[in-house]
């Protein structure tokens, strides 16, 4: 099976533990900056961060609209679950509160229940926000307190917490099986 | 169950700044510019370095309606300073709910022998050091966060740059000692064991390690950030500065694109006047910030 190229979003924030985790799981991983470094991709992963620094330095060099015009799948955990949101980049169809449990005082780490008869998975929250309300093709994955938290609509995969701060790999292996079947259809 | 502060709690939140700016600001106005600009935390206090360092006397922890002022200004993390070792004003600013604290040498230290024990808060803390040993010692108390010192208050930039060369290099230098040479390593560190051991084998701090202290330009940033920095604070660089918006956005730039010599060329050009800067190389030793803590 060909190496999967992913890229990950690094203007800002969490992406080198991103990048750490792909390759682990035996797929190329690339920074993206810029948006000529989003050509080639199977798919992209938009870290956590601080989502209003990082949605400056998007705009800053048009990515932007190169992400809306990007047609691989997209993985966004916290912050980057924010850009994808209704009113920052419009990819998925969900609307996030932002600090949605409050200051860092209120961040924390829970075992969360993933369904499908799954080992519960540890999940870490910072300063996390949740899905407040999601579309007709949104299926959620997973609820902290009855708010969405991890959820898929087609190509897109979303996660309030961080997947990549633990050293469970479901997550990614998820995001990386979709990418797969996004492949092989293409191909 | 959820778990509220644990180490992974604390540290993630430091994570996710990396890679970013993060502003000193003393008002609301000026937090909301950082904010503009794309700084990724502010911290609040009542002077910068530049001006306590002129206007001596003793510097405290800021005032909570100041603080609270700057909480409610801005949406992302809010950062505040109590003195080393004043467990109190500490005590303080995680009621204030502030989602890290610096305990910080720019302000007059308050114990000359011990820092605060870290470990018996909820909210994370970002501590300074010069050197590897100091830096162990601190993760060891608790810290979440750590980073180099810098000279505060100078725009020189050539202390944080000692500083970063002394921490990188010497755990470099720790990742090719033999088993049995660490024992020692350790000791003469003045850190535990096991964290020594730990460092070596991950060629990594546990936490992330930010750069302060003299930092005024983009340069210094990208300079900073080539060196091995995870991010970087800027203290008295913007807002003693001509045009500090236009420098806020500049530094933030430079740090995310780095590496990139034609990226910085630009956003280096038309800043105005930056910060008038204090040779550190002139100070007496009494007025130096960095020999604070230990």
């Amino acid at each position: 099976m060909e190496q999967l190229r992913i890229g990950v979003l690094a203007v800002q924030g969490n992406f080198r533990e991103h990048a750490a985790v792909l390759r682990r799981l035996g797929a190329e991983a690339i920074e993206v900056r810029l948006p000529e470094q989003l050509e080639g991709l199977d798919g992209l992963i938009v870290p956590g961060g601080e989502s209003t620094a990082m949605t400056r330095l998007m705009h800053l060099y048009g990515l932007d609209e190169a992400l809306q015009r990007f047609e691989q799948p997209i993985f966004g955990t916290c912050a980057g679950m924010i850009l994808l949101d209704r009113d920052h980049l419009a990819i998925a169809d969900i609307s996030t509160k932002r600090n949605a449990f409050g200051r860092q005082v209120a961040s924390f780490e829970t075992d969360l229940d993933i369904g499908h008869g799954e080992e519960p998975l540890r999940a870490v929250f910072i300063r996390a926000p949740w899905i407040e309300d999601a579309g007709e093709g949104v299926e959620v994955l997973a609820e902290v307190d009855g708010h969405p938290v991890l959820a898929r609509e087609g190509r897109i995969l979303v996660a309030a917490f961080h997947p990549e701060l633990t050293d469970d790999t479901r997550i990614h292996e998820l995001f990386l099986n979709q990418v797969r079947e996004a492949t092989s259809v293409r191909a | 169950m959820a778990e509220f502060g644990t180490m992974r709690v604390k540290s993630g939140l430091a994570e996710m700044l990396k890679g970013g700016v993060i502003m000193d600001v003393v008002n609301a106005e000026q937090a909301k510019i950082a904010e503009a600009a794309g700084a990724v935390a502010v911290m609040a206090l009542e002077r910068v370095p530049a001006d306590i360092r002129v206007e001596g006397g003793v510097a405290r922890m800021s005032d909570p309606e100041m603080i609270v002022g700057i909480q409610e200004a801005v949406t992302i993390p809010v950062m505040a300073k109590c003195r080393i070792g004043h467990f109190a004003e500490a005590q303080i600013l995680q009621a204030l709910e502030i989602d890290y604290i610096d305990e910080s040498e720019v302000l007059t230290p308050a114990d000359v022998a011990h820092h605060v024990d870290k470990w018996k808060f909820t909210v994370p803390f970002v501590c300074g050091a010069t050197n590897l040993g100091e830096a162990l010692r601190r993760i060891t108390e608790g810290a979440a966060m750590i980073r180099t010192k810098g000279e505060a208050g100078t725009g020189d930039v050539v202390n944080a740059v000692t500083h970063m060369r002394s921490v990188f290099g010497h755990i470099r230098r720790l990742t090719t000692l033999a088993e049995e040479e660490l024992y020692t390593e350790a000791k003469n560190l003045q850190a535990p064991y096991d964290l020594v051991r730990w460092v070596a084998e991950n060629g990594k701090l546990p936490v992330v390690t930010f750069t302060a202290g003299g930092i005024a330009t983009p340069a210094d940033a990208a300079l900073c950030m080539q060196l091995g920095a995870d991010g970087v604070f800027v203290g008295s660089g913007i807002f003693k500065s001509g045009d500090p918006e236009l420098r806020a956005k500049a530094i933030v730039e430079a740090t995310t694109h780095y590496q990139d010599a034609e990226i910085l060329a630009r956003v280096s050009a038309g800043l105005g006047e930056p910060m008038v800067g204090i040779s550190t190389a002139s100070l007496d030793p009494s007025q130096l910030l960095e020999t604070r803590g230990w």
